[in-house]
């Protein structure tokens, strides 16, 4: 510890500012996305602004690799960039630019204006990067609401649909809703440990016997969080939001803000040692998976069909923190990255075909999709595959990676719960694979031939769930040096 | 001959048809040149595949050919294959009976062309897979991989309720095959190996922590992802729709090698890991495989479509697989496997006929034929040979397996080779009649009398099926004396076994 009138305790040195590079990058591009719409003609706004926002997300990406060498502390003990911080940052910045990407096409023919848009998805970014290196209870609230509010607005984006306002509002008062239970189990746990810091928490729920009010804490800020990563039963929210929210929206806001909660989870549950985590992983786990893939299996809306697969599938990536933190946080840093490549992707495609006004969101709409595009068809397939959890594909290895996970920690009653939901899920996927093939072709839902911005956010998606289903050993290498650096 | 080539040829036997695949991808779209293309790619596979059966050492009982690199570090997976007799000649069926399958699809397929012969050769790549893989985690990556090639073929190039088949089949095939995956991360978690040969050793020598309470589930997570595949009594459903809306050679591959790779795996984990526990719950099993001869033959025989009629001898005929495995006799065992052999040979011989009737009337009624031997006199010589290899009549394949099958299960408890021995009747009862509606008598309906008869093609994809019964009728020696060892090598823990509980 350093003294009170060291002046590094006051002023923020240049290290510090190394910690919060990628955010720094992404808010100062965002801030002249914002800057820059006024100025530009009406015409040519939509693809100058994209492309900065695309330059944006990949400025982030590089800025994570430099921040990458540079680990350790920063802003007081606020922020931490270790291997963990680095994965997640690396995770939202690739995300946001494929949702970019997605959008392109999705802004011209929605005919949506694009300047608070990708200021917004930037802005989100910064506050989803900052949950993933923030180790102090309060920033990570901040960064939550970042984060948050991003999301909520841009779920209304658009305008001409009531459905969209609907799920714009029904995102915000829930969410607001959960984020002060978030905010009041923070307070609890702070009166127990007395600290926000997680690993002095740490350090305090060690010394000494566990009060009653550091469970309490950890129960609420787990009802928080478990409705950031749609876990039930805090996720009668979802269908209706993705629903009604644009599809590259909804593409983003199920993986991004779900993968950063995700490390804000693990930093709680795993690196602050939470007391008391496993029944409320097991009751919480085989709810989501149970309820989810239930209530997918009578969806006729694809947005809500994967709005309830959302659903289940965090409820697989909850197993694996009932595992022991050799490999629980490893398989759950897997499934978070191979999740983002799969929803984006298929969330592109299905923000490809919705067309003017998103009306072609059924499971109608989708047969012959085999005839009418064969690639598209072809593309949407794998990453529903992968969703399924069939080999080749990313989603088998995670899926796989969590169930050995708790099997390790003999958790073998909700693997067992977990293998028979997925055998229930690959129901409903197969539903929309057998819809795009061995149904007639529909005449009058015209499928336009795939723009370039698309179509590279396809391949980005393809080629991330392809490569972590062939050779996952160099990712879930990288997310297991995270165990062995918090149990330094 | 070099060991280099020994060492890749799993590799090349597995992957050349996926190479052809591929290449397909970027071809053009002309339907002739993409059928002769997979027929020369599934021809060279065939070919190659020879390789094995002619360099194995008959008399080694160890995997042969075997290739070991580490795939993936973490989890420990390792690109491990190997065959042994067992395995070997399965993979030659798969190679033998792909190149008929091109051949008998070649009219009846006019539509997306490219599309049906990329799925087959894909589907050809994962069933060899599951045969040489020797990892477990190889072994289920090839299992769920036959999955969806399988689903589309019946599902795109199927007949009427072919989304229905399709549906079903993939369902009761996934969700069976999970358990299996929870078997094989539970024995991951505990060993910290997918390798087959470790785990059994571990396993042998009792170094697996929990195993006593857990073998029995664990045993049972295996079976019933192979006893769906197979398909055991009740779990058998799936199988006549598959077959009836299936295209013909769908139907072929599916009967022929889809269904093995349920007794394979019977033989390969079940036995191989579990011979405690397979002994213990031998009784049941051989009661279902009893009634599935029994059912199974008795539901073919008032089948009124050939298709169905066919798919239901299946699961009479693969009930004598299982009773043979479960008999845990030398005998037995031998039967079991030459029983899946003839079998991919007669029954896929008899769903290509099947499927050539199928191309000149559209239909597998029985009651729409009649007579046929009068137009088509090469046809129902074909069809007698083929359809009496599947009876079992001495001298040609059905026989001789089926025969061991009945002396191991006799050995093991009378009851059961008397019962067994049963439906070697029915299915002559079944088998006969149908020939008998189809083929003799006055030709019934006007329309059958202009059928054209063979052609030339189809006589090319008739040929060496009919040949291949005769021989293997007449030298089953030249199957069995690869087979043998390796039944030897599986059933050396059961003699203990018998010997620990003679001791006690």
């Amino acid at each position: 510890m350093t003294s009170a009138n060291d002046m590094t305790q006051v002023i923020p040195q240049a290290a510090d500012y190394v910690r919060i590079l990628p955010e720094i990058v992404l808010a100062v591009f965002g801030m002249t996305v914002m800057v820059l719409d006024p100025f530009i003609e009406e015409r040519r706004n939509q693809k100058t602004l994209g492309i900065i926002a695309l330059l944006g997300s990949l400025a982030a990406l590089v800025a994570t690799l430099f921040q990458s060498q540079y680990p350790g502390l920063g802003f007081w003990n606020m922020v931490q960039v270790d291997s963990f911080s680095v994965f997640f940052h690396f995770l939202v910045a690739a995300i946001t630019a494929v949702v970019i990407l997605t959008s392109f096409e999705y802004m011209k023919v929605q005919r949506i204006r694009a300047g608070e848009y990708y200021a917004l998805v930037l802005f989100g970014a910064v506050g989803m990067s900052l949950m993933s290196s923030a180790v102090e209870l309060v920033l990570i609230f901040i960064a939550l609401e970042i984060s948050s509010i991003s999301t909520y607005i841009l779920a209304g984006f658009r305008l001409r649909a009531a459905i969209s306002s609907e799920s714009s509002l029904k995102y915000f008062l829930l969410g607001s809703f959960a984020t002060a239970f978030f905010l009041y189990g923070v307070a609890l746990m702070f009166g127990a440990t007395g600290s926000t810091s997680i690993t002095t928490i740490a350090n305090a729920l060690h010394a000494r016997d566990i009060p009653l009010l550091a469970y309490i804490g950890v129960a609420l800020m787990f009802v928080g969080l478990g409705f950031k990563v749609a876990a039930a039963p805090f996720h009668v929210w979802t269908p209706d939001v993705y629903e009604g929210a644009p599809a590259p929206v909804v593409g983003f806001m199920s993986t991004a803000p779900k993968a950063a909660a995700f490390a804000v989870l693990l930093r709680v549950m795993f690196q602050a040692d939470a007391p008391g985590r496993l029944w409320l992983i097991w009751v919480v786990a085989a709810l989501s998976m149970t309820l989810g893939n239930i209530g997918a299996l009578v969806q006729d809306n694809v947005k809500r069909l994967l709005a309830y697969s959302s659903i289940a599938q965090a409820g697989y990536m909850l197993i694996a923190f009932g595992g022991l933190p050799n490999n629980g946080i490893a398989a759950v840093m897997f499934y978070t990255a191979s999740y983002a490549a799969m929803n984006v992707g298929a969330f592109a495609v299905i923000s490809h075909i919705s067309g003017e006004g998103e009306r072609f969101v059924t499971l109608e709409d989708y047969e012959g999709l085999g005839r009418r595009s064969p690639l598209l068809a072809a593309i949407l397939t794998i990453f529903l595959l992968s969703l399924i959890g069939i080999p080749i594909t990313g989603g088998f290895f995670a899926k796989f990676y969590v169930f050995s996970a708790a099997l390790q920690a003999n958790l073998v009653g909700l693997v067992i719960i977990g293998v028979l939901n997925s055998a229930v899920a690959s129901y409903y996927y197969l539903r929309l694979i057998v819809v795009m093939y061995m149904r007639e072709a529909r005449e009058d839902v015209p499928v336009s031939p795939i723009p370039i911005g698309l179509g590279a956010a396809l391949a980005i998606s393809l080629a991330a769930t392809i490569y972590l289903g062939v050779l996952p050993g160099r990712l879930l290498d990288y997310a297991a040096r995270t165990a062995t650096e918090w149990a330094r | 001959m070099s060991t280099a080539l020994d060492n890749s040829m799993l590799t090349l036997v597995t992957f050349i048809p996926l190479a052809g695949a591929l290449l397909l991808l970027f071809f053009p779209r002309r339907d002739r040149d993409i059928r002769l293309f997979a027929l020369v790619v599934s021809l060279l596979d065939f070919v190659l595949s020879l390789h094995l059966p002619v360099h194995f050492q008959r008399g080694q009982t160890a995997f042969q050919y075997e290739v070991n690199n580490l795939w993936i570090s973490n989890p420990n997976i390792h690109y491990h294959m190997g065959v042994d007799g067992v395995s070997m000649w399965l993979v030659v069926l798969t190679t033998f009976l792909t190149p008929l399958c091109v051949l008998i699809s070649w009219n009846s397929i006019n539509e997306r062309v490219k599309e049906f012969f990329i799925l087959l050769l894909v589907l050809q790549t994962a069933l060899i897979g599951v045969f040489v893989a020797l990892d477990l985690f190889l072994f289920y990556f090839f299992w769920e991989a036959t999955l969806i090639p399988m689903a589309l073929l019946i599902g795109v190039f199927g007949h009427g309720r072919r989304v229905y088949a399709a549906v079903k089949f993939f369902l009761y095939t996934m969700v069976a095959s999970m358990f299996m995956l929870a078997a094989i991360l539970w024995l991951y978690a505990k060993t910290g190996t997918f390798d087959f040969v470790s785990i059994q050793t571990a396993i042998h020598n009792g170094q697996v922590e929990n195993f006593g309470g857990a073998a029995t589930w664990l045993f049972l997570g295996f079976f019933i992802a192979f006893a769906v595949k197979v398909p055991v009594f009740p779990f058998h459903t799936w199988l006549p729709d598959a077959h009836v809306e299936a295209p013909t050679a769908g139907s072929v591959l599916l009967a022929g090698v889809l269904l093995k790779m349920g007794t394979y795996g019977m033989f390969r984990f079940n036995l191989g890991l579990f011979p405690e526990q397979s002994r213990s719950n031998a009784s049941w099993i051989m009661v279902l495989a009893l009634i599935g001869i029994i059912y199974g033959a008795l539901v073919a025989m008032v089948q009124p479509n050939m298709k169905k009629l066919i798919a239901y001898s299946s699961i009479s005929h693969l009930g004598f697989v299982v009773l043979g495995i479960f008999s845990f006799t030398q005998a037995g065992l031998d039967g079991a496997t030459f029983v899946m052999l003839a079998h991919g040979v007669s029954t896929g011989g008899l769903f290509m006929l099947a499927g050539i009737l199928y191309e000149r009337r559209h239909t597998y009624e029985i009651s729409e034929f009649g007579g046929l031997a009068t137009p088509m006199p090469v046809y129902a010589t074909f069809f007698m040979v083929i359809m009496l290899a599947s009876v079992g009549l001495p001298l040609l394949n059905g026989f001789i397996g089926e025969f061991l099958v009945l002396s191991g299960a006799f050995r093991d408890r009378a009851v059961y080779g008397i019962l067994g021995a049963t439906g070697v009747i029915w299915s002559a009862c079944y088998l006969l009649w149908m020939y008998q509606r189809v083929f003799y008598g006055k030709v019934t309906h006007p329309v059958n009398l202009s059928l054209p008869d063979l052609s030339g093609r189809e006589r090319a994809a008739l040929w060496p099926a009919a040949a291949v019964a005769l021989v293997m009728g007449v030298a089953p020696l030249l199957w069995l004396n690869a087979i043998d060892p390796a039944i030897q090598t599986a059933l050396a823990p059961f003699a203990q076994l018998a010997s620990k509980m003679v001791g006690r």
